[in-house]
């Protein structure tokens, strides 16, 4: 990513007339004029000062898009070769920010109200009581510790899919077989999987897993009984998900490194744990830090199984913080404190992330 | 990883450490093998499993029978329950009526956001990979930060406020609805693949069609989109491994009719005292797809996933 002047250099010479111009400030500013009279329209509907005979915002949304339009349309028109670069860009950026930057503005609203959405009362602004309900909910810290305590997991799933990845690096046959396998478990919905090994695989009684746990002398195997193992079984539920992606990352890592680098290393009389240590892992370093942060940030999102397994139980030992608040609405549909928790969690994970990265940062760069 | 090669020449008479080398080799490939084959078998077997318990009876299945026509009799029981099986595939079945609605929802939402992801993602990588923009203080840099950073965005946070804007809209439990968020949600990870695969075409591919007269839309379509194909291919199913398997948001933001396959899987596993023969024929009819996909698309999952790995 080059900081300044452009890649790909053109040589263009608009001759913008001015009607062109005009017309293109027309389109667009008429058209968002338009947007502004339907969205005014929408609002004294629900405010109930008119009857437009509007049932939702629908048409607002149609507006919306036909402004979006006009703007993209709007950018070729006023600044010729430059507005078709734009465009590029433009439909993408319009989408994530109508799709993420206004839901969240609106998120900001909804955290600090009592909304319970199968109350016919609407939204009710209540100022800090969320925060204050929040800082005095045991559950959601727990499943704050948690958290933690799944992302942690993350070491011995780095660690199980280097050596994998060592493994299949290695000069093996049929390693197209292996490689197939070893992806399949990436491949396979949260859900499904909850069925497969967490329902039916570790049920206590007919699941293998349990016979193979008796058989090896465990008396009463109960996989979801005690909070540590019930924590324990989710880690390795979500690890076996997971491990295809770290080693496939990690073996994109290793085949780039140049051959003579090990050869060296052996004509230099270094056996295999030494040149492992002193030259692969350090070359692997940053390879590594990215696998790892990515994990993280799809580790941070941990629900589906945890929701279709256990629904956080026993006694929320294995609640991660989207599958509380998936549970609170759920249960309550109270949506104001719901959306308080996911934002706090969001400001948490930006928090650690900006630190993670910035430290990763400093740890990878003498090195490479 | 140590190789072999080397010892097979002999120039001098072997000293005993080199004659040591050959079952220290062996003893390592031992090792690999073994450390590959189980980890095959750990992967493998609950798939397996699902596949062999759909054809279980009761009894086999209290048993802990495993392996069929040996210690137990295959029967169509879970797939008879799903409609599918020999018998009932020609008569009416609810379940399955049910199961092909679901099931289509799932293709439609997903093949549709992972292509408008595709979409949107390609040209916005593009841009960013090749032209310098400035959209108040953000630069290139700060753009591409801003699309990638949504990476970290947790589904969570925008759910709820979705939801009631969607009620609002009049967009719950639609499969348009559905399809806007998928899109959102793998559209980062479509610019993260598309900018390393663009970053690695020379722009002398494009000077030159444009020395030639196309403009710079003529040049992206007709010249750089066929270059990037894998790219956009392996993009394409990550997306849609992703958006198949999503069950967050389907389960919150649909009821009746745009429930897609987790979301029934889900429901059904819910309930206690379901028979395991019926889920399993459930489970596996759901993940049957992705298996055929990830064996037969196996290379562009993996450049998919290796993308941006090396930098």
């Amino acid at each position: 990513m080059s900081g300044s002047g452009d890649l790909l250099h053109v040589v263009s010479n608009d001759n913008i007339s001015n009607s062109r111009k005009a017309w293109g400030r027309g389109i667009i500013w008429g058209s968002g004029l338009l947007m502004a009279l339907v969205a005014l329209a929408q609002l004294m509907q629900v405010q109930g000062l008119h009857d437009f005979g509007l049932t939702s915002w629908r048409p607002t949304l149609y507006a919306y898009i036909f402004w979006a339009i006009c703007l993209s349309w709007g950018q070729v028109l006023l600044y010729g070769e430059q507005g078709k670069r734009t465009l590029f860009v433009l439909p993408a950026a319009l989408f994530v920010i109508s799709l993420t930057v206004f839901p969240l503005l609106f998120g900001l609203v909804i955290a600090f109200s009592d909304w319970n959405l199968s109350s016919p009362d609407g939204r009710q602004f209540n100022g800090l009581a969320n925060v204050r309900q929040m800082w005095a909910d045991p559950f959601y810290w727990n499943a704050l510790l948690n958290m933690v305590w799944y992302v942690l997991a993350i070491l011995v799933e780095y660690t199980i899919a280097f050596g994998l990845a060592l493994a299949l690096n290695a000069e093996i046959r049929a390693r197209k077989f292996f490689r197939v396998a070893f992806l399949l478990p990436l491949m396979l919905s949260p859900v499904a999987v909850s069925w497969m090994i967490g329902k039916s695989m570790l049920e206590a009684r007919f699941g293998p897993v349990a016979r193979l746990a008796k058989f090896l002398g465990w008396e009463t195997p109960s996989f979801f009984g005690t909070p540590g193992v019930a924590k324990a079984t989710i880690m390795l539920m979500d690890a076996w998900t997971f491990i295809p992606f770290m080693m496939i990352m990690i073996l994109a890592g290793l085949q780039a490194i140049p051959k003579e680098l090990n050869e060296a290393a052996k004509v230099d009389g270094a056996n295999g744990w030494r040149a492992f240590w002193e030259v692969t892992f350090p070359m692997m370093l940053p390879v590594s830090i990215t696998a790892i942060l990515i994990r993280i940030i799809f580790k941070l999102k941990l629900a589906d199984i945890v929701i279709a397994v256990t629904s956080g139980g026993p006694g929320g030992a294995t609640d991660t913080v989207t599958s509380f608040i998936f549970r609170e609405y759920r249960d309550r549909s109270n949506v104001g404190y719901g959306t308080l928790l996911a934002m706090f969690y969001l400001v948490l994970i930006i928090i650690v992330m900006t630190i993670l990265m910035k430290l990763a940062d400093r740890f990878a760069r003498p090195r490479t | 990883m140590r190789k072999a090669g080397m010892s097979d020449v002999q120039i001098f008479k072997d000293s005993a450490a080199d004659r040591s080398f050959r079952p220290k080799w062996f003893t390592g490939r031992l090792f690999v093998y073994g450390l590959l084959i189980l980890w095959a078998f750990i992967c493998l077997f609950p798939i397996y499993w699902t596949l062999t318990t759909s054809f279980k009876m009761a009894p086999d299945v209290m048993k802990g029978n495993l392996i069929p026509w040996w210690d137990f009799t295959p029967k169509w029981l879970g797939w008879k329950s799903l409609g599918l099986s020999p018998d009932t595939i020609g008569a009416d079945s609810t379940v399955r009526d049910e199961f092909m609605k679901r099931f289509t929802n799932s293709a439609i939402t997903s093949v549709i956001s992972s292509v408008l992801a595709v979409m949107l993602g390609s040209l916005a990588a593009y841009g960013l990979s090749r032209f310098s923009y400035k959209f108040l203080w953000m630069g290139n840099s700060d753009i591409s930060f801003f699309f990638l950073s949504q990476l970290i965005l947790p589904p969570v946070v925008l759910a709820l406020p979705m939801l009631v804007l969607y009620k609002e809209l009049a967009l719950l439990d639609t499969r348009i609805g559905l399809i806007l968020l998928y899109t959102l949600s793998v559209l980062p990870i479509v610019i993260w693949i598309m900018r390393d695969q663009f970053s690695s075409i020379p722009t002398e591919l494009e000077e030159a069609a444009l020395v030639d007269g196309l403009s710079i839309w003529g040049a992206f379509i007709t010249i750089i989109l066929p270059i990037a194909l894998p790219g956009m291919v392996a993009a394409f199913i990550l997306s849609l491994v992703l958006t198949w398997n999503e069950y967050f948001f389907a389960a919150l933001l649909t009821s009746t009719h745009a429930n897609t396959l987790p979301v029934m899987v889900a429901s059904q596993t819910g309930s206690q005292g379901i028979s395991w023969w019926s889920m399993a024929a459930l489970s596996w009819a759901a993940i049957l797809p992705l298996i055929v996909i990830g064996v037969v698309l196996e290379r562009y999952i993996i450049k998919g996933m290796a993308a941006g790995a090396i930098k």
